[in-house]
């Protein structure tokens, strides 16, 4: 366990000095997360040794961002003025989203004839 | 026999207190959405933040007491991540079939959730911070903190936004998609991944194994066109 603990600290380790250093857009994790990915696919090993840990970690995703969430107290006036135009930009946009998405890919599929799975 | 407000004085100095009261909440919270047979309205988050914003606000605790014991949490968004490359690795055979489509979904959600709430936002007068929160909202919550923290957002805003939209999305994805007529199961989890990160792709298992599968890539490959597309986006609306 903490050996593959110590590879995912590594990966976010490298993916926030590589960001901040080069003064990317991403944030670190995220570059965390396309070396794990890259790193797994040249050495599947890998993936097998860090899987137990990273099931671990991914069942309980939620619990993650409580703190933050909790956070919203600190900030109860700004969602009362503004309450309103978050909540329609919120709704809306994800709507399209999900609409938008779904669209696309249909045209696509169509448009090179690929087969449903 | 101690004077209580000691006790309570020592237990406020330290972590202890409110470590242990945020993992009690997330317990309450999950076992609320388990009873409620997992339906999304009943958010195991959403319930643990109320229960707790209820406790700091009755026994008059400053968010920023709270944190320096839920600090040890919020600490594990990073390395979770990481993680997330795994199921992303798991279905890189998937992606690589699919392609094409994958490419042309992820951008055209991924570009229209942005956009259409920056728009929406910015005419009815939305602070820049404010916008800087909303950016990432269809984005997994670590990677949306991530961003908007990049970009000046208040992180504790865009955590809630998050969820909500995860929720909202995870609540109307089925009716919509009836209604537009997709029956593709690719398309539909996909664009629920990366419209409504891992409540959607939580929401698209509940109906099938394919639609959850590619929410699950959806939600990766969005958490990664987002952390480029959201500065670029804000940028044009400021």
């Amino acid at each position: 366990m903490i050996p593959a603990l110590a590879i995912i600290l590594v990966f976010q380790l490298i993916g926030e000095v590589a960001t901040r250093s080069l003064g990317l857009l991403l944030p670190g994790p995220v570059l965390g997360l396309l070396l794990l990915v890259l790193s797994c696919s040249l050495r599947p090993a890998l993936a097998e040794m860090l899987r137990p840990v990273v099931t671990g970690i991914l069942g309980h995703l939620s619990l993650f961002f409580v703190p933050a969430g909790v956070g919203v107290v600190a900030h109860l006036g700004q969602f009362r003025s503004d309450g309103l135009a978050v909540a329609l930009a919120l709704t809306v946009s994800t709507a399209l989203a999900v609409a938008a998405g779904a669209l696309v890919f249909r045209a696509v599929v169509r448009w090179t004839g690929g087969a449903e799975e | 026999m101690t004077d209580a407000a000691l006790i309570w004085s020592y237990l406020t100095q330290g972590p202890l207190l409110w470590l242990t009261a945020t993992l009690i909440a997330y317990w309450l919270g999950d076992s609320f959405f388990r009873a409620m047979g997992r339906q999304s309205w009943a958010n195991p988050v959403l319930c643990a933040v109320i229960l707790l914003a209820c406790v700091l606000g009755l026994t008059g605790t400053s968010y920023r007491t709270y944190f320096e014991g839920a600090q040890f949490v919020h600490f594990m968004l990073g390395p979770a991540t990481v993680a997330l490359g795994m199921p992303l690795y798991d279905n890189l055979r998937r992606v690589r079939k699919a392609a094409l489509p994958l490419v042309a979904a992820l951008l055209a959600g991924s570009v229209t959730a942005v956009v259409s709430a920056l728009a929406i936002g910015k005419a009815f007068g939305l602070s820049e911070m404010m916008l800087a929160s909303l950016a990432p909202k269809s984005t997994t919550a670590p990677v949306a903190i991530g961003i908007a923290e990049g970009l000046g957002g208040e992180p504790t805003i865009t955590a809630v936004l998050v969820l909500v939209t995860g929720i909202f999305g995870a609540i109307i994805a089925t009716p919509l998609l009836n209604a537009l007529g997709i029956r593709d199961w690719r398309a539909r989890g996909f664009s629920l991944g990366v419209a409504a990160h891992g409540i959607g792709t939580a929401r698209a298992f509940q109906v099938n194994e394919t639609a959850g599968a590619f929410a699950g890539i959806g939600m990766g490959l969005n958490a990664v066109l987002t952390s480029i597309i959201a500065p670029l986006a804000l940028y044009l609306f400021q």
